[in-house]
């Protein structure tokens, strides 16, 4: 155990504590160390935008970051988007538009969307698709998320 | 059978939830790689850095003795088997050559191949352990390219192989696995009867699936020789049939559960890691999981082949195709097994021609063996035959899509391979086409760079196979659905469909599940566009089932005649006495005194399978400095028989056409001179993102199938089919150039442009 480092964080604004090996990514931490399985590996390196976190308001790729990188950080992880028992908005839109088919990505898009949203909640069609091209989806062609994210957007703004 | 026309549906053609949705939008839905059991070791595996290589020696010693290693496998600890084939269902495989690509014994045969595996306590140990791993090599010359593998000075890879399908046979050892001809009519004849002929090359590169969830496993060998395997795959039968023909055990002592599987497209429907995994675990006596990395998923797992294609078409003036003559050799990667047959027969399949030759090349190489990627063949036959069309159509100045309407294929049609189609939709595709707004649209010109517009049509089949469904009527009067087909698309809600609509249920109140190989019939692999058609015929005739003993329970209760009895939209009523009609809500409630719960079994292998047709529209531009093509508006037409659930099969089409584009303009495996993959991540295996494409409009024709009760066709595959030949097409338009070569990348593009260039 001596070669792990404690390691003291908020997780989906919880306070956690974590012993990690310095060179376990935060994606692996929050999979094998706190069993946040959610949060997705697709490449580890970056490309997928799987393993998408909001970390301390910034998107990030968890498997580019070390787990010990994350000490006194604010990480927020899809496990984090539904409120007690009502889905967020996006979460919601993308099953009401089917914007998902075998939903690895799902999880990343929604963290990516919910970071678009957060710093410009009226975005345009391009701006989505700008704002998600760090995520790769296979399946959908992209069209059914993308009006999925403009739908939730209208939704949040009240429209 | 009912004839669909009767039906009036209620439930199918909604847009429900679907049911496994809620989980998959908070993370909950567990993956493959989300599976931890206690005290589990992780894998990992030592590959080959050569493209063919002998291997001399493997030392695992020092590996062995890293802390934490608990067990190393080499080829050696796989069971040696006999050459030949074997039945998997209606799927032939050679267990041998399976074996040997899932762990290289004497050879390697590309860079990838798997020589070693590792498990220790950590993945961060076992990827220290691969190090310490020494390998002897001799390396041997290699093979790239299809044709220069076919050649006679050319290295053979597999000693043993001889080519099958010749008329006569040869003993000289080959790279050429098989070869096959479809002929019909007179060629001569129908050239010469041609007033345009058109021939041309075609290459294209071999392209990934590109799902973006690594393969995966964890198998648990217990002492009694039971063992568990979990695992993302199309198919929980397939993996449990190729696991116990690898290692030689009794298929029913293996168990395999299927997780949720992150994509698929083909190149989940057979075995990598499970035996190794299943290994590793007898071994140490422990659960052990393997996930294989981006890296190792490009550079040894199953993308499509590559291909040369050679195309030659006649037609009259009036636009009819007198003749076609089609050489086509695809590689298989390392071992037999290319869909270069399932090319030959879909070519020119929405087409109607009398005089035809086909040639087909099955070709071994030194990359990693080739496995199915939706519509397996098809696109590569399609980049030749669509786009030699659009200049025939060109060349004879008739509209692109007319001169596939003059051609088009319909009932009665004689395929390339014989059989005659039933009721099928091409011509109808074709008129919505024509009709589009789209196609009706001038072409935008939003930057002033050249624009074009292209089509091109598609045809696929639709797989049959084996498929089980059992459906049980719950106390509340709700239904589950439990089936063997894993849902990468949306399948559990079109199975929970199919039995709502039979019960007169809402889609809400049926409970779609995915079972084990222990907890369902056999069924075979969510491919081939089969799904919805077959598990769905299944689910069908379950809930028929269902719908039959609930009627025989309300007989009960009433005192009646069962045939007195009717059910509609989930109610029993009796035809000639006076009872109180009962929902199935009530009648739920009575069982337990009317003689039990009621449940419906069915197994299925049906054989009216409804083949597709597509036919797509799509405008681009040119960068004529750059060469980059954008895509301005993409339109896909599709007979989808009877769509289920509208969303999923406009989700089928959007993705399969956005892997359509990536592979137009920007995927290939890319190799350096030494046989090694040079892109083998995402940063440089170029997939489309949602920045690089538009909204994907599609519209749904319904011709219904007649071969199942509900109209249902297959629809996942066909969308791949015609996007690289509508794009190459549509630069043609744009800029004058004809691209024959995928991807058609920027600087393949520049250097068509300069060379058009220089010839003025």
């Amino acid at each position: 155990m001596a070669n792990k480092v404690h390691v003291e964080t908020t997780l989906n604004g919880e306070a956690v504590e974590f012993l990690c090996e310095p060179r376990q990514s935060l994606l692996e931490v929050l999979r094998d160390v706190l069993g946040f399985t959610g949060t997705k590996e697709g490449c580890l390196t970056g490309d997928c935008g799987a393993c998408s976190v909001i970390l301390d308001g910034r998107i990030s790729c968890s498997c580019l970051v070390l787990g010990v990188e994350a000490q006194g950080k604010n990480i927020q992880t899809v496990e984090g988007l539904a409120q007690a028992d009502k889905l967020h908005p996006l979460q919601q839109k993308f099953l009401e538009h089917a914007a998902l088919q075998c939903g690895i990505c799902t999880p990343g898009f929604l963290v990516a969307a919910k970071a678009l949203l957060d710093r410009n909640p009226n975005p345009t069609e391009h701006e989505v698709r700008y704002g998600l091209a760090g995520n790769l989806c296979r399946c959908t062609g992209y069209d059914k998320i993308v009006r999925a994210v403009l739908d939730a957007a209208a939704v949040m703004q009240g429209r | 059978m009912e004839s669909q026309q009767e039906y009036k549906f209620k439930v199918i053609g909604t847009r429900p939830i679907r049911h496994d949705g809620v989980d998959k939008v908070t993370g909950r839905a567990k993956y493959g790689a989300d599976i931890s059991l206690p005290g589990m070791l992780h894998g990992k595996v030592l590959r080959s850095p050569h493209a063919h290589a002998r291997i001399k020696s493997i030392d695992v010693s020092a590996a062995l003795a890293l802390p934490g290693v608990k067990a190393v496998i080499t080829g050696q600890e796989l069971p040696e088997l006999a050459p030949g084939i074997y039945q998997m269902g209606e799927i032939p495989i050679n267990p041998q050559y399976l074996s040997r690509n899932i762990m290289a014994r004497d050879k390697v045969l590309y860079n990838g191949h798997a020589v070693a595996a590792v498990a220790a306590t950590s993945p961060h140990v076992a990827e220290d352990a691969l190090a310490l791993i020494k390998v002897e090599y001799e390396v041997l010359p290699h093979v790239l390219d299809v044709r220069k593998a076919m050649a006679d000075e050319a290295p053979i890879l597999l000693p043993d192989l001889r080519t099958s399908g010749t008329l006569e046979k040869s003993d000289k050892p080959t790279n050429v696995a098989s070869q096959l001809r479809f002929a019909r009519g007179d060629l001569a004849a129908g050239f010469k009867a041609a007033d345009v002929v058109v021939e041309r090359e075609f290459n294209t590169s071999m392209v990934h699936q590109g799902y973006i969830e690594p393969h995966n496993a964890v198998a648990q060998y217990n002492e009694d020789g039971h063992s568990t395997v979990w695992v993302s795959t199309q198919g929980q039968f397939s993996v449990r049939e190729l696991c116990a023909q690898i290692l030689k055990m009794p298929s029913s002592n293996i168990k395999v559960v299927p997780d949720e599987i992150g994509g698929g497209f083909g190149g989940k429907t057979t075995v990598y890691l499970e035996p190794l995994a299943l290994l590793l675990s007898k071994k140490t006596g422990k659960p052990v999981k393997l996930v294989m990395s981006r890296s190792e998923v490009l550079r040894a797992t199953g993308p499509t082949s590559g291909s040369y294609i050679r195309c030659k078409l006649g037609a009259t003036k009036d636009g009819t195709i007198t003749a076609a003559e089609i050489w086509m050799a695809y590689e298989a990667g390392a071992f037999p097994g290319s869909p270069v047959g399932a090319g030959c027969m879909t070519a020119l399949g929405p087409y109607v021609v009398d005089n035809l030759q086909i040639d087909g090349f099955d070709v071994v190489l030194n990359k990693p063996k080739t496995c199915a990627y939706r519509a397996p063949g098809a696109t590569n036959a399609a980049l030749g035959v669509e786009t030699v069309i659009d200049e025939l159509a060109e060349k004879l100045g008739i509209d692109p899509l007319e001169i596939r309407r003059i051609n088009g294929s319909q009932e009665g049609t004689a395929q390339p391979a014989g059989p005659k189609f039933l009721r099928i939709g091409c011509l109808e595709t074709l008129e919505a086409a024509k009709s589009s707004a789209h196609y009706k649209s001038p072409l935008p010109k939003p930057d002033g760079k050249p624009v074009g517009r292209g089509v091109a049509s598609g045809f696929w089949f639709n797989a049959g196979l084996q498929s089980s469904a059992a459906v049980s009527i719950n106390s509340d009067g709700t239904a589950n659905v439990v089936t063997g087909s894993p849902d990468i698309g949306g399948s559990r809600a079109s199975c929970a469909m199919i039995a709502a609509e039979v019960l007169g249920l809402t889609a809400e109140e049926v409970h779609p599940v995915v079972a084990d190989t222990e907890s369902i019939g056999h069924t075979d692999v969510t491919g081939g566009s089969r799904v919805t058609f077959a598990t769905g015929y299944a689910v069908y005739e379950a809930a028929q089932e269902a719908v039959r003993k609930l009627k025989q329970r309300a007989a009960t209760l009433w005192k009646v005649k069962e045939e007195d009895v009717a059910y509609q939209d989930g109610v029993v009523s009796c035809v000639n006495n006076g009872q109180e009609p009962m929902t199935l809500k009530q009648l739920a409630s009575k069982l337990v005194h009317a003689g039990g719960p009621v449940s419906g079994q069915a197994s299925v292998n049906p054989r009216g399978v409804g083949p597709c047709f597509a036919t797509h529209i799509v405008d681009v531009e040119v960068d004529p400095e750059t060469g980059k093509v954008e895509i301005l508006r993409y339109t896909a037409v599709q007979d989808v028989g009877k769509a289920v659930h509208p969303s999923y099969v406009e989700g089928q089409i959007q993705g399969g056409t956005a892997q359509g584009i990536g592979w137009a303009l920007n995927e290939e495996y890319y190799y350096d001179e030494s046989g090694t993959m040079r892109n083998s991540g995402f940063l440089d295996y170029r997939m489309p993102t949602c920045l690089d494409l538009p909204m994907i409009e599609t519209i749904l024709v319904e011709v219904p199938n007649p071969g199942h009760p509900l109209g249902i066709r297959g629809v996942g595959e066909v969308p791949i089919v015609p996007p690289p030949a509508a794009i190459a097409n549509a630069i043609y338009r744009a800029v004058g150039v004809r691209m024959t070569e995928l991807p058609m990348s920027p600087p393949k593009l520049c250097k068509a442009m300069a060379e058009k260039n220089a010839k003025k």
